[in-house]
């Protein structure tokens, strides 16, 4: 309607724009038909991409957004760059998979100044923080994995700290833990004493390998192994398991929309980041580009942090962060990158997984089984 | 002891159902070293006697005795029978040698002895040589000298013989009836036979036991079944008989007069009857000649609807006292071979040769298809209350083969 | 005549045609393209060939010259250009942890300024061109043919020298995986058998209507989706399941004791026997069917108690089944994989589920490809070995 109603106005004023007018009106008619599939990564997390960027998208350009999910990995989009058969047109990634996946050529490239940059002008090359953007990306958020525990588990003394993870005797029951060695490792030599500064340092050397090993030695009797994002504010609910990694926005939205008596342990968080990429080759390159972009505006990106306890990747981005859209909860706290979270942080060092994932998750296979 | 038949059954019955009886209330004894025919159609109860005795039935009611002792709780491989199965039961992945071993490896015979036996076994079948042979490779009366040889081998006084010719072609089916019959002599052991069909029966068996819906018909020798039926069923099993049906009109001591559709006919009473009974005659087509009047008590003159040539003898087709298939057989001799249909011709028989029956049958052949839901009689010999017995006018047929 | 019956043959040949085309085009062109890819791997060699044509003289201990340098960095640099160098980053990875990002760093450095010294330049991207390894590993990357999978899917490696050598412990995996694939497909084979034979036997000893509700019984599991029967074993052995519920309830132990019978080799063994039951019961059925039931009166009859009788005449007539049935069960669980994975947990990974990993996430197709042919190569053996026993012209599939 509101596009008729332009229709009209130009009419109205002159022929000659109208004629052109109405070639833009068909162009962007042609784009209303159009649609754009984006891969994220289910559960809350992706309900709230789709009211805080996907929705207003279609709002503003009449593009039709498909959501699908999945659950991580670059296997499936190189399948389908390789035999040229692209259905997914905007995925949401890992950093670690962004940066290997742009190397390889898997997904287009994006100049970082053709980006909008900040609501001051800042540029986004200025405005992203170090290191959190990637030739290929768009948009970005900060998650973290942390360890969250259900408060009805204990009645005495609470776990507080990184360390109390690995305590089975002050604190004995099953921990849920994520099925593959990235962040447990960390978390393991963590525990084990080691500064998050020195963590990537000391995984270099094999001995600092089987240190981290022999720490999850330690309590692999009482892991719970989980794989999707949504399971561990489930086993915590059903007290399957007395305490679990998660990522925090899971355990939030547990905490906020469901009032689960939670609490988060951010000591020891392995903060990591992901952004949106473009699948090379798909047929609808120009929607794609244009979620892209729009998905990268700073009010955008912090827009999610309504709805999940995510923050932006853009320094400007942190001022916007106010409350929850639902609850009206301070979401300010709740985030990451909150000072009071920052006390003992390990950056993922997607660079040292990238190159040593493949190897870490074969000797983590062989730790499983043996 | 020595006076117990060697088989015995003592009233017994078998149901599986608990309402059909398979077989009622039969009592047989066979003597040592006889050969017993256990005769008659598919389902007449003969093959569950065998399994009976065998021990792979039990029986429902009654008891059966081997030598005068109860084998009620003796499984079959306690009971020391040999039995020769109607497909053989060969065990197809043992060569012909491990399949005569096998009786004998149960029994903790020793392999020296195993090895005399099993050469004596094959030497009595006539299969010496073939003992490397694969079931598989052996031709059809092979493998049933193989089985029969195997039902021997461990020295059995008991043998009993499931239809074992069955699946051979005719003249293999003659071969094999006389080797069976030399080598049941040749070794005296009792052999206890199952068949349906009544040349063998009568070529091999000391005595047959003619089974009709669970109950045995008669008991006799060969001869005696064919001369001397006592019942219907007999009479129209056992060879080629001609059926008249009819009332019992006149009773005396040595004949009866039965008044059929087509004259009355004096008979030989098989059992006592009185006048009114509903009667069926059997005359033997063979003992029907032709003649000149005045020849035979009973002589009738008929159409010849029909004539077969057989070669050594003609078989014409009347239509005579109510039986339009009268089977007339007459010897292909100078004068006979005259006779062309549409004839007119005078036939004879005498009072001996036509046997007056108790009707049982009624309408005839097609209660020969035995249906086990139908009542059973009790006690033999009572034609009172027979189903059919009160339709006699309908034609019966001739009995051929 | 004997044209016409050449020319006849050779239409009937035609006639399957289509088949061998259908076979060839959907299973033996994708099976040999990926088997090949165990032993192919021509991706670093096509894309590196100038600086692997000069490895060709290096002695393998002292570090290139500065010429070496130049033509490696300008491969790079290109390769970066035309956004390949990914892929080449990867492979060098695996033979060297750590090189991906050297590589990598190293272009993107190279990409911003013209060196004037190549090799410093680089060594100054990454130190790791210091040192001869990163050398060896593109030298070894760069091998269009090798044996490296294979050697990694036996849990093997080359030293420095070239020599094979077995893998530090912590990090072999494929052999005891494999071992343990082989003995639970052993024991699946195995329980199979001895559920499966009384089942079999009954169907097949059964007056027919209540063989058919028998053989129904039998097939609606087998009709079943994976997913859900899969699915239902979580549902009855979880800890907080059915079989636990029950358990606790009638004290057989306690609310601590709950027995863990799933996400562990109890749930992967008790699940695909389930699900692999039908492949055994099936064959069984279809040769016991065609024992007369005589066989067994005849044994009886000849002498022979139950027990004699079935093991020397049932049994051995029923090895056709057996052998069918036992092969068809263990072929197909030493490729499962679903099922592990989802009631596997920890302990109850196949090397199947490995596979997948190779395939799906960390997207090394060469290890995988291994793995495969090594898994072929196993079944292929086990079948020469029934072969050998039983032959297979005996078994008996339906």
């Amino acid at each position: 309607m509101r596009r008729l109603s332009h229709i009209r106005l130009h009419i109205c004023t002159q022929g000659f724009v109208a004629t052109l007018a109405l070639i833009g009106v068909a162009g962007t008619q042609a784009a209303a038909n159009e649609s754009v599939t984006v891969v994220s990564w289910g559960g809350s997390y992706a309900e709230a991409c789709k009211k805080a960027v996907l929705d207003p998208f279609t709002d503003e350009t009449s593009i039709e957004v498909r959501l699908e999910s999945y659950n991580g990995g670059l296997a499936q989009i190189r399948a389908q760059v390789e035999t040229g058969n692209v259905h997914w047109d905007v995925v949401d990634l890992e950093f670690a998979d962004l940066a290997r996946g742009c190397d390889e050529g898997l997904f287009e490239v994006i100049d970082i100044d053709e980006l909008p940059p900040a609501p001051d002008g800042t540029p986004a090359r200025d405005d992203y923080f170090e290191g959190t953007y990637s030739e290929c990306g768009g948009g970005g958020i900060f998650y973290s994995t942390v360890y969250a525990y259900n408060n009805e588990s204990f009645t005495g003394q609470r776990p507080s700290t990184i360390e109390d993870f690995f305590d089975l005797e002050k604190f004995p029951g099953r921990r849920g833990m994520r099925r593959t060695a990235a962040a447990n490792l960390e978390f393991a030599l963590l525990a084990d004493g080691v500064s998050p500064e020195e963590i990537y340092a000391v995984l270099n050397t094999p001995e600092g390998v089987r240190r981290a090993f022999s720490k999850l030695d330690t309590i692999k009797e009482h892991i719970v192994w989980w794989e999707a994002g949504a399971q561990p504010p489930q086993m915590l609910a059903d007290q399957e398991v007395v305490m679990s990694t998660a990522y925090n926005g899971r355990i939030f939205n547990a905490q906020v929309l469901e009032q689960q008596p939670f609490t988060i342990v951010w000591d020891g968080q392995v903060l990591d980041y992901g952004q949106f990429a473009i699948v090379a080759g798909t047929p609808n390159l120009e929607a794609a580009r244009s979620y892209l972009l729009f998905a990268s505006r700073v009010e955008n990106m912090a827009a999610i942090g309504h709805y999940i306890a995510y923050s932006p990747t853009r320094r400007s981005g942190i001022d916007l962060i106010s409350t929850h859209h639902e609850t009206g909860v301070e979401m300010r706290p709740h985030m990451p990158s909150a000072p009071e979270n920052m006390g003992r942080v390990v950056r993922n060092n997607w660079e040292w997984w990238s190159d040593h994932g493949e190897e870490m998750n074969e000797r983590f296979s062989a730790w499983l089984s043996r | 002891m020595q006076s117990a038949p060697h088989v015995e059954f003592r009233g017994v019955s078998k149901t599986y159902d608990g309402r059909t009886m398979v077989v009622q209330d039969l009592d047989l004894r066979v003597q040592e070293g006889e050969f017993f025919t256990l005769l008659g159609p598919s389902g007449s109860g003969k093959t569950t006697c065998l399994m009976m005795l065998a021990g792979f039935e039990a029986p429902s009611s009654g008891e059966i005795r081997l030598s005068g002792r109860s084998v009620q709780h003796l499984p079959p491989r306690k009971r020391g029978i040999g039995v020769v199965f109607q497909n053989y039961a060969l065990f197809p992945h043992m060569t012909v040698r491990r399949n005569l071993a096998f009786p004998l490896e149960v029994r903790g015979i020793s392999a020296a002895s195993r090895r005399q036996r099993i050469r004596q076994a094959l030497e009595v079948v006539r299969l010496d040589g073939f003992e490397d042979r694969r079931p598989a490779e052996l031709s059809g009366g092979q493998q049933q000298r193989v089985a029969i040889a195997r039902a021997l081998v461990f020295n059995p006084s008991l043998v009993l013989m499931d239809e074992p010719l069955g699946a051979l072609d005719r003249r293999l089916r003659e071969e094999m009836q006389f080797e069976i019959r030399r080598m049941q002599q040749d070794l005296g052991v009792t052999v206890v036979y199952v068949t349906h069909d009544q040349q063998e029966a009568m070529a091999m068996s000391s005595r047959v036991a003619v089974f009709h819906r669970g109950h045995i018909q008669q008991v006799a020798a060969p001869e005696t079944l064919y001369e001397e039926p006592e019942r219907e069923f007999v009479a129209s099993f056992i060879g080629d008989n001609n059926m008249l049906r009819g009332h019992v009109r006149r009773a005396e001591r040595d004949f009866c007069d039965v008044e059929t559709p087509g004259g009355t006919v004096r008979a030989f009473p098989v059992h006592h009857c009185r006048p009114g009974d509903s009667s069926v005659l059997a005359i033997r087509p063979e003992r029907v000649s032709l003649t000149k009047p005045g020849v035979y008590t009973n002589e009738f003159e008929a159409v010849v609807e029909d004539i077969m040539f057989i070669g050594d003898h003609l078989r014409l087709r009347l239509n005579l006292c109510g039986n339009p298939n009268f089977v007339v057989k007459v010897q292909n001799i100078i004068g006979h071979s005259a006779v062309l249909a549409g004839d007119r011709v005078r036939v004879g028989w005498s009072v001996m040769d036509c046997r007056a029956l108790p009707d049982e049958e009624g309408a005839g052949g097609s209660a020969l298809l035995t249906t086990r839901a139908a009542p059973l009689r009790s006690s033999p010999g009572d034609a009172a209350g027979v189903p059919g017995s009160d339709r006699a006018a309908v034609p019966p047929s001739t009995q051929a083969v | 005549m004997a044209l016409s019956l050449a020319a006849a043959r050779v239409r009937a040949a035609a006639l399957t045609l289509p088949l061998v085309a259908f076979i060839g085009v959907t299973f033996l062109a994708p099976l040999g393209l990926m088997l090949a890819r165990s032993v192919h791997e021509p991706l670093v060699a096509d894309s590196l060939p100038d600086t692997l044509a000069m490895l060709n003289n290096w002695d393998g201990v002292a570090l290139p010259s500065e010429d070496v340098f130049e033509v490696l960095g300008r491969e790079l640099l290109s390769l970066h250009q035309q956004r390949s160098l990914g892929g080449v980053a990867t492979r060098v990875n695996r033979l060297e942890s750590g090189m991906r990002s050297a590589v990598v760093r190293t272009a993107r450095q190279l990409r911003d300024a013209d060196p004037g010294s190549w090799r410093e330049a680089m060594i100054a991207a990454a130190p790791i061109w210091n040192e001869p390894k990163a050398w060896r590993a593109i030298q070894r990357a760069g091998e269009r043919y090798t044996l490296r999978h294979f050697l990694h899917a036996l849990d093997l490696e080359r030293d420095t020298a070239g020599n094979v050598v077995a893998q530090p412990p912590d990090q072999r995996i494929y052999l005891s995986l494999l071992g343990r694939t082989l003995m639970v497909s052993v024991v699946i084979t195995v329980i199979c058998l001895i559920l499966g034979y009384p089942v079999a036997y009954l169907i097949a000893n059964s007056p027919p209507s209540r063989s058919n509700l028998l053989l129904l019984l039998v097939l609606v599991p087998f009709w079943t989706s994976l997913l859900v029967r899969t699915t239902s074993w979580i549902v009855l052995l979880q800890n907080q399941g059915v079989i636990n519920d029950l358990l606790v309830a009638v004290g057989l132990t306690t609310e601590e004791g709950r027995i863990p019978m799933i996400y562990n080799m109890t749930g992967t063994l008790v699940a695909m026997t389930q699900i692999l039951l039908p492949f055994m019961v099936l064959p069984l059925y279809a040769v016991m069917r065609t024992i007369a039931p005589s066989q067994m009166r005849a044994a009886a009859a000849l002498g022979a108690s139950f027990p004699q009788a079935f093991i020397r005449v049932y049994w051995p007539q029923t090895l056709p089944g057996i052998a069918a049935g036992s092969l068809l069960v263990f072929i197909l669980s030493i490729g499962y994989y679903i099922t592990p994975a989802l009631v596997g947990g920890r302990t109850g990974q196949l090397i199947s589920n490995l596979i997948a990993y190779h395939m799906q996430q960390s997207l090394n197709w060469g290890l995988a490809a291994a793995l495969g042919a090594i898994l072929l190569v196993c079944v292929v053996l086990l079948f020469l070995l029934f072969n050998r026993l039983v032959g297979v012209e005996r078994m008996r599939f339906t």
